[in-house]
């Protein structure tokens, strides 16, 4: 089953994939549709990541994730790739995974059964591998709306400006209390792990405080010590360590700002 | 292998032709279509010699199945030019020397003008990065960012 095939033809040409059938979902509906109401943001999982980045008022309300999904590939790779695909390809780098993760989106799955929900956090166990059965597949994503005084971010490391694959990926999403403190932390790494890994010594550490420098440069330790990472041609072990808790850091604040930012209703 | 019967508006024409399932596009627009504009250099989306425009949208042919393109409007560099006269781009990449073996003009030209269509006054980074999907080997970029830039000057001026 495919959206965009961004992923799916490489593979194929690779010899890594040989399917016997292949099922373009984009000629279902509900995959592909942005939407909102009181309540959620209902995105289908094969919708372009361009419509995403095209749509002012989702990107104005979660432009973490807009972002993340605007950093894979070119537009010409914009205009196929999706949330669903960019999840279900179960890369450890894929970029919109944090953002997902951080803003705690679900996901919608359809079977032979019928649908259930799955958290996007839960979706990919490893390299390639997921909880969907052969006959599985996720219908759309449903994104509670963001609360006032809360803001999200997603910052990757390339050794380029455009068109690579992330050394590290970090999300970070928070919400402020009226004081201005730290009332709610998420923080998700990307490309440090098998699979996207929160970090939840990152998130206490934030909560009740102010972000100040002694805050950040915990987050930046607890973050450094959730990767567990490999060495490759992208990036050694150490240096991913020390760019997760670079980028973490630098991801929360921007989070705040927003956050500041977002102070009436959506 | 069945044959699958696809009927699409191909620059501006309404078009048939059968393919098989597996077929990218890319291959169907150049083998059954005979449209050898598009090109293909990775065969995995990273170069962008394929780019055609599907609905619209710059794609890269050589990811698409040919059975998605059933119903679909789409526009390959063949075309760009209108009554025997070229698009600006086309012009201004010749005047301006954009190009040197040509291998990826047509991918560039195309999101060139996809480019174009939905920003006429783009900066040079918004050039860059609306062409960082397409790979020259020959000419290092700047001139085909400054062709990008007259053509967009021309066709402002129209």
């Amino acid at each position: 089953m495919f959206a965009g095939a961004t992923d799916v033809v490489p593979q194929m040409r690779a010899g890594r994939s040989a399917p016997d059938v292949l099922v373009d979902l984009k000629k279902i509906e509900e995959l592909v549709s942005l939407k909102n109401d009181n309540d959620k943001w209902t995105v289908g999982a094969a919708t372009p990541t361009a419509h995403l980045t095209e749509d002012a008022s989702f990107s104005s309300e979660f432009p973490g994730l807009s972002e993340a999904a605007g950093l894979i590939g070119s537009d010409q790779i914009q205009n196929r790739s999706s949330l669903g695909g960019n999840l279900c390809n179960g890369s450890p780098a894929a970029d919109s995974v944090p953002a997902m993760v951080v803003n705690d989106v679900r996901a919608v799955v359809a079977g032979p059964s019928g649908t259930r929900v799955v958290d996007v956090s839960d979706v990919v166990t490893g390299p390639g591998q997921t909880v969907l059965d052969a006959d599985e597949f996720i219908v759309e994503f449903e994104i509670d709306r963001m609360p006032s005084r809360s803001g999200d971010a997603y910052l990757r490391m390339i050794p380029r400006t455009e068109m690579d694959i992330a050394v590290v990926g970090a999300g970070a999403r928070v919400t402020l209390g009226e004081d201005g403190s730290i009332e709610q932390a998420a923080i998700a790494l990307g490309a440090v792990a098998p699979t996207v890994v929160r970090v939840p010594a990152a998130e206490q550490a934030l909560i009740g405080t102010t972000a100040t420098e002694d805050t950040l440069a915990a987050v930046a330790e607890a973050a450094s010590a959730a990767c567990n990472p490999i060495d490759d041609k992208r990036g050694t072990v150490a240096y991913r360590k020390q760019v997760a808790g670079v980028l973490a850091k630098r991801a929360v604040l921007i989070a705040i700002e927003r956050a500041e930012q977002r102070n009436g209703a959506n | 292998m069945s044959r699958t019967h696809i009927s699409a508006v191909i620059n501006g024409d309404e078009t048939e032709f059968l393919t098989e399932d597996g077929t990218s596009l890319l291959n169907a627009l150049r083998d059954e279509v005979g449209l050898t504009g598009a090109k293909e250099g990775c065969g995995t989306g990273d170069c962008g010699s394929c780019s055609v425009l599907i609905d619209d949208r710059v794609t890269c042919a050589c990811l698409v199945f040919a059975p998605e393109a059933d119903g679909a409007t789409i526009v390959t560099v063949e075309g760009l030019a209108t009554s025997g006269e070229l698009h600006p781009l086309q012009q201004c990449f010749l005047e301006g020397a954009a190009l040197q073996c040509g291998i990826c003009t047509p991918g560039f030209l195309m999101a060139a003008k996809a480019l174009l269509d939905r920003n006429p006054d783009p900066t040079e980074t918004e050039i860059r990065y609306a062409l960082a999907g397409n790979l020259c080997r020959c000419t290092g970029y700047d001139k085909i960012i400054r062709a990008v830039q007259e053509a967009a000057r021309e066709i402002r001026e129209k």
